[in-house]
């Protein structure tokens, strides 16, 4: 890698965790709210391995680990969720999540 | 400008993997959103294999492509989700605020990495040669190629993370199990309640 630095990896990591913010906060449907909790994930991913490579520090490499262990757990839970309410409002879209409502 | 065949494959990399991401948010249906999904994490699998950091690249073909998003499409699957109807919704005063906020969260975040970046790193595009074998320098293990270092820098300096993780997944399953479970008990007893009450005639799966 001549060209290609940690700032190339860090604009690709910016970029994908603002496109997961974006669809976070512009989406209704909670399936690609979801996916898009992934995405920003990823991208924090990215960015702690091109620091950990450019200081060869293992910490962050192992920190990515544990990214992945919670965002497992996250998916799985989340899922779980929305499963349970699509059965009582046979919906996945986040303004039709009113219960909590009055 | 000469680009090297590793930097080429860094803009390939790149490209696919927030393409992906564009897709994802862009796409009406669930599923194709899933594929692109895919598509990205693979793309950022392989930024992972540009840093030579090879386990971790494995791991998010592993788990993300494989077992979180198969999760996805098997639940999107489940629901018979269609995709999302044409219509958009009025642009109601809530949305615009958050568009608005999303946008400009999105440029501070653009402007201080590109800043700042360049702080943090000192202008140093040179990368250090990866080592072959685990090593410890004071109380850090050196980045290395080896899955041994991952092993090594688990069990000794994140020993107590490591067994929270382990019991975080733990806590994890026992949730989801129940979170399926009671919705099921609750749906079968207002089920029998209802069929008792309004229905005479039997379903035709039961007859």
């Amino acid at each position: 890698m001549d060209t290609i630095g940690v700032q190339d990896f860090l604009v690709v990591a910016v970029l994908l965790f603002s496109v997961g913010f974006l669809g976070v906060v512009l989406r209704r449907n909670l399936l690609f709210v979801l996916m898009s909790l992934e995405l920003m994930l990823n991208a924090v991913n990215v960015a702690l391995v091109a620091f950990s490579r450019h200081s060869a520090n293992m910490d962050g490499s192992l920190f990515v680990f544990f990214i992945m262990t919670v965002a497992a757990a996250e998916v799985s839970v989340g899922l779980a969720l929305l499963v349970a309410l699509y059965k009582k409002r046979q919906s996945v879209f986040s303004e039709h999540m009113t219960m909590l409502k009055n | 400008m000469n680009l090297s065949l590793v930097d080429f494959l860094f803009y390939v990399f790149a490209t696919i993997s927030v393409g992906g991401g564009l897709a994802v948010i862009l796409s009406r249906n669930p599923v194709t959103a899933a594929m692109f999904m895919i598509l990205s994490l693979v793309g950022v699998a392989s930024l992972f294999v540009l840093l030579e950091a090879f386990f971790l690249a494995v791991l998010q073909v592993l788990v993300y492509a494989g077992a979180v998003m198969v999760l996805f499409l098997f639940i999107i699957m489940l629901m018979d989700v269609g995709p999302d109807s044409g219509k958009r919704t009025a642009l109601s005063k809530t949305r615009l605020i958050s568009g608005f906020v999303a946008l400009f969260g999105v440029g501070l975040l653009t402007v201080l990495t590109l800043e700042y970046s360049g702080v943090a790193t000192d202008s140093a595009t040179h990368w250090q040669d990866v080592a072959e074998e685990t090593s410890v320098e004071g109380a850090n293990v050196v980045f290395s190629k080896s899955v041994k270092s991952f092993g090594y820098g688990l069990f000794t300096k994140y020993m107590l993370p490591l067994q929270v993780a382990g019991f975080l997944l733990l806590a994890a399953m026992v949730g989801v199990i129940v979170l399926s479970k009671k919705q099921d008990e609750e749906k079968s007893s207002e089920a029998t309640e209802d069929a008792s009450s309004a229905s005479a005639e039997p379903r035709p799966e039961e007859a």
